[in-house]
């Protein structure tokens, strides 16, 4: 039984409670539970009437079973029945259960917005309150619309008791959090936000948190609460401890509205006025003095208290981040207690250090504590505390110190919690490239990464270190011997095997001039690892071994007869044994000039982001790495040649079918294997992977497409033109793939701010025609007056489509945000092969095709100079074979082509029959699938 | 540098004890019935397998975790990525203080037998995730005031008597 039971105790609550806690098992609970719900239920549906107080007892074993765990489906409406009652306490229990057992949408909420209309309109205020609090523990939206009127007028009246002006406030905050349309301050503003000067600080705590939820959404309405919220915080830091009475919490004078009131102004830039700036600036100095004062109490609550306040206050500073002053003196403060005994004060420092260490004011002062941080990653006993060390010592690394925190990283790496070990791995790969000065410490790095936390290495970080080696050629021969000894070790993890693989496969022969890595040592030290790899990695080895009868011919019977066996050209892996066969075929009927353009080095990947950074945002969320961070290394991302997402294999793979269109790249048969392939099939969309998710359009911008048509017959030239910026393209296209370059010009003499350019398609391409795979690497966030940048765009056909992507552009210039919708050109000709025939195979074939949805025609009138020569270059230009002496109408045209994408081939024959009398055309297409054919009608149309 | 979404909010308040078992919920968002319990499963679990000297902040999917241990009970605040924590560790300790208060060094018994007197001193303190009313005395005043306000002679004795049949 309770020690104490107040007020009004129901003795039957608490011998069932006491029955419950009694049960020794959870079966014999539940049936006490049914025992009492069946009493209950008879009790709600017998004849005689039950009197309140009963009514409020039932009530309440239902919310404890509730409480329990278990589903409750009767008895709201005796609830419901008991807000009408005037008796506090049933009126209490009654609104209890419906704040935690009723959800928004239940039938029965016209009841109960009936009962709390009449207890709002009852002047008593404990009865106000009780219905302001239900209210605000429900929060639908049927209150909203009831009650969002209603509320401020009871919160600004002159005859409100204090009390319940506090729950009207949050009351109102909470309707408005969830329909802040119905909530409309208007003619209240000012009063609302004059109850920062109320004289009751309970009515000021609670009206702030409105208040300031209020000026996140309208900051302007509400700037006048900046003069308010620092005069009130300069006279709580001013006052003597014991000035506020009850309000001071272990001689703290109010740290709950101190801490409301520093946020409150982080929803504001700096005060423009001088007087009211002076006095918040001398606010946060005092709060920075009060911290170094010898504490007025023992307690844990007080210093809790006072550095709530500090660490508010820091954090106003970092918003500022204007008072270089003031940042220092937080930066040392913090400092400090780095080194506290208390958890929570080092768990708390490192984590606004990490703020701080992205101004620019602070940064070089919190790299003075680099060796405590260091220390705290080593010694601290929790693993949380040592998750923000780590953080922190991402946060605060430049070129100056990379190499001691990538090595102090690496070396904690090895005895890591397993929780934070992907994420350190991330860490350590990104800062690596990021400061590499010299490559061959980047490679050392990374391999170091692979020997001690393989395991946690993703994909990411392996293709990341192929892409980088790929495009920088002083660091091959390094990468090739450093990868050599690698794989030494007689255990090496898998991914060491994958990166030994491709290296040597690609490089291989830079090393080879020493005999004991000759061309046999390297594939003997490969092939010794084959038979303990999974099979992507198998798969990937084979590709190395077909790569080194390229670059080292005596190596060509050893590996044919490694192919040859059974293991693999029997594999029963599809995979492992297509690519012997094909390997093994390959290597004995190509020509060593085929094998060479077949095999040749591959090219070097697009610049783009890191994949690794994306991958650490996505883990981590938007907060993780902080803007300037970000805005760091889009900036110096450029510098390291990074490749696409895809990995190496796979783009590779792709990038060598699109330069080496040889009958013989088809044979290689891998892209078949590609996940690239595979995920866009599955997702049945159009992929667009930009720098960052393609996110919406912005509204403001119409689509922009006068440039669009003139593309459809020719591949490069300027898209659009206006008095800031020039956009130019160049592209080309090889079967299914393409590449686009798009060169921004900026055309006046001041620099272009935040530029970005974002490559989205349109609603009805992603929902049923999955056409291109789109990769794009970021511009440069600045562009200088006069300068031109260039980005690529990749392209990938996958099946037709009919609508063209769209190039969203926007950057500030002067101050004002400029913002463009362009159509790309990419339009399903692009993938057009030209097919050359004869008279009677077009006619066999243009009769085969003869279902009238294949067909597409339009008779229209000519818009252009209806010249031979002309005609038949925007016919060529249109990608397919021009075809002479077929039609027996000599003026008329014929064209034929195959479209490629990358699920089928779409057969297309094209008619133009002009009539230079009537200044007519008549188009006819014939295509194998009938929505090419509307589509292209429609496209060409417009062309003549 | 930021942006702000909140201010102090808290997302919901847990009790429970070393033994798992909630002891009080208050949620500030809505959360369907089945998100409720993952969520208190799933923390119940991660707060009792720290160890006693660890800081009493963690963070658990996009949130902070707040939590102090009082005796047997356990107090678990969950606020957003911006909200300070050591204010929030304050405000778990200024609702033990008002328990404390209201029951007489309150013990775990108190809140499971008054459970409805937890859920009103919390309900005058803190409302819809916001500090309400931070004076101590205040608080008390209002649960006090409510106490006295009805509780007649007669009902007492009524529930004298309905325990007879109650308890069958």
């Amino acid at each position: 039984m309770p020690a104490v039971s107040k007020g009004d105790g129901m003795r039957g609550l608490a011998v069932f409670i006491s029955d419950i806690r009694n049960c020794k098992s959870k079966e014999a609970e539940i049936k006490r539970i049914n025992k009492e719900l069946a009493n209950i239920r008879s009790k709600f549906k017998g004849d005689k009437a039950l009197d309140g107080y009963s009514k409020k007892k039932y009530v309440c074993k239902l919310l404890f079973i509730f409480l329990l765990g278990h589903d409750i489906d009767f008895g709201h409406m005796e609830a419901v029945n008991l807000l009408s009652s005037n008796k506090y306490t049933e009126k209490q229990i009654g609104y209890l259960f419906i704040s935690v057992l009723v959800n928004s949408n239940s039938e029965l909420i016209r009841l109960i917005n009936n009962a709390i209309k009449n207890d709002l309109s009852s002047r008593n205020p404990t009865f106000m309150c009780l219905a302001l609090h239900c209210i605000a523990n429900v929060g639908s939206r049927e209150m909203a619309e009831a009650f969002a009127s209603e509320i401020p007028r009871i919160l600004v009246a002159g005859d409100t008791m204090d009390s319940v002006k506090q729950s009207a406030a949050l009351c109102l905050l909470r309707l408005y959090k969830t329909s802040p349309d119905l909530v409309l301050m208007g003619e209240w503003t000012s009063r609302v936000v004059h109850l920062l000067n109320d004289q009751h600080m309970g009515v000021v705590t609670a009206a702030i948190s409105l208040i300031t939820c209020l000026s996140q959404k309208n900051p302007d309405e509400f700037k006048t609460c900046v003069s308010l919220a620092v005069s009130r915080l300069s006279r709580i830091v001013s006052s003597a401890s014991t000035d506020l009475q009850d309000y001071t919490y272990y001689f703290v004078p109010a740290p709950w509205l101190s801490c409301k009131l520093l946020r409150l102004l982080q929803c504001y830039p700096p005060p423009e006025d001088g007087a009211v700036k002076g006095r918040l600036v001398e606010c946060l100095e005092t709060i920075l003095n009060k911290a170094q004062e010898p504490p007025k109490s023992k307690k844990v609550q007080h210093s809790n208290a006072k550095n709530a306040i500090l660490f508010e206050a820091i954090s106003l500073i970092i918003h500022y981040d204007s008072e270089p002053n003031l940042l220092v003196r937080a930066c040392n403060q913090l400092g400090q207690f780095l080194q506290h005994r208390e958890t929570n004060l080092r768990y708390l420092a490192l984590e606004s250090m990490c703020t701080l260490a992205s101004s620019e004011f602070s940064h070089e002062a919190v790299k003075t504590h680099i060796e405590t941080v260091i220390n705290a990653l080593k010694t601290e006993r929790d693993v949380s505390v040592r998750q923000r060390a780590a953080d922190l010592l991402y946060a605060m690394c430049d070129r100056s110190n990379a190499k001691q925190i990538v090595a102090e990283m690496l070396s904690y790496l090895e005895t890591a919690d397993y929780s934070i070990r992907e994420e350190m791995v991330l860490k350590v790969a990104i800062l690596a490239e990021k400061y590499a000065v010299d490559y061959s410490w980047y490679v050392d790095t990374i391999l170091n990464l692979i020997r001690i936390a393989g395991d946690y290495v993703s994909e990411e970080v392996w293709y990341r270190v192929i892409q980088i080696v790929i495009n920088r050629d002083d660091v091959q021969g390094y990468a090739a011997k450093t990868v050599f000894e690698a794989l030494q070790a007689p255990a090496c993890h898998e991914n060491m095997v994958k990166v030994g693989g491709y290296i040597l496969g690609e490089f291989g022969n830079l090393i080879a001039g020493d005999p004991r890595s000759s061309p046999l040592v390297q594939f003997n030290l490969l092939h010794s690892k084959f038979h303990l790899c999974s099979v992507p990695t198998r798969a990937l080895l084979l590709s190395a071994y077909i790569k080194f009868i390229n670059l080292f011919p005596e190596t060509k019977a050893t590996i044919q007869e490694v192919l040859r066996c059974d293991s693999q050209i029997r594999n029963s892996d599809v995979e492992l044994q297509q690519r012997a066969v094909e390997y093994l075929k390959l290597s004995s009927i190509a020509s060593t000039d085929v094998l060479a353009t077949v095999l040749e080095e591959m090219p070097p990947f697009p610049e783009r982001e890191s994949s690794i950074l994306a991958k650490l945002k996505k883990k981590k969320g938007p907060g993780a790495v902080s803007v300037t961070e970000l805005e760091d290394s889009k900036r110096e991302g450029g510098e390291l040649n990074g490749g696409g997402d895809r990995g190496p294999d796979t783009a590779a793979m792709a990038a060598s079918n699109a330069s080496t269109p040889s009958p013989s790249a088809d044979l290689l048969g891998i892209r078949s294997a590609a996940p690239v392939g595979a995920a866009p099939a599955s997702a049945g969309s159009l992929l667009v992977d930009v720098f960052s998710e393609a996110g919406p359009i912005a509204p403001s911008a119409a689509v922009n497409d006068d440039g669009f048509l003139r593309f459809v017959c020719k591949n490069n030239g300027v898209l659009f033109e206006n008095q800031l910026l020039q956009i130019g393209i160049k592209s080309e296209y090889r079967q299914n793939l393409g590449r686009m370059y798009l060169f921004y010009g900026n055309k006046t003499s001041v620099q272009f701010a935040s530029f970005t350019t974002t490559v989205s398609c349109p609603g009805e391409l992603q929902s049923h025609i999955l056409s291109m795979h789109l990769c794009t690497k970021p511009v440069e966030p600045l562009v200088e007056g006069g300068a031109q940048i260039q980005q690529v765009l990749n392209i990938e056909c996958l099946t037709d489509f009919s609508d063209a992507p769209l190039l969203n552009i926007k950057f500030r210039y002067g101050g004002a945000l400029q913002n463009l919708t362009l159509k790309l050109p990419v339009t399903i000709n692009k993938f057009f092969q030209p097919t050359e025939m004869t008279s009677s195979d077009f006619f066999q074939r243009w009769k085969q095709l003869s279902q009238p949805q294949q067909e597409a025609q339009k008779i229209f009138k000519a818009n252009h100079s209806m010249d031979t020569e002309v005609l038949k270059a925007k016919l060529l230009g249109l990608g397919t074979a021009l075809l002479d002496n077929v039609d027996p109408n000599p003026e008329n045209y014929v064209c034929a082509g195959v479209i490629q994408t990358k699920g089928q081939q779409v057969g297309c024959l094209l008619r133009l029959e002009p009539n230079a009398q009537a200044q007519m055309y008549r188009l006819t297409l014939r295509c194998s699938k009938d929505s090419v054919s509307r589509r292209l009608c429609e496209l060409l149309a417009e062309q003549f | 540098m930021f942006s702000l979404i909140s201010s102090f909010q808290m997302q919901f308040m847990l009790l429970f004890s070393r033994q798992g078992k909630l002891r009080l919920q208050k949620w500030y968002v809505p959360l369907s019935d089945k998100e409720k319990k993952k969520i208190t499963r799933e923390l119940v679990q991660t707060v009792l397998a720290r160890k006693p000297k660890m800081c009493s902040f963690l963070e658990w999917r996009d949130l902070k975790i707040v939590y102090k241990r009082y005796a047997s009970l356990y107090f678990c605040c969950a606020i957003e990525d911006q909200d300070n924590e050591l204010i929030t560790l304050e405000i778990i300790h200024r609702y033990v203080e008002l328990l404390d208060k209201y029951f007489g060094s309150v013990c775990e018994l108190d809140i499971i037998f008054n459970f409805e007197k937890a859920y009103f001193i919390l309900d005058e303190f803190l409302l819809g995730g916001e500090a309400q009313e931070t004076s101590k005395k205040n608080v008390l005043k209002a649960i006090e005031q409510a106490d006295l306000l009805q509780e007649s002679f007669d009902e007492q004795l009524h529930s004298v008597l309905t325990t007879v049949t109650d308890t069958l």
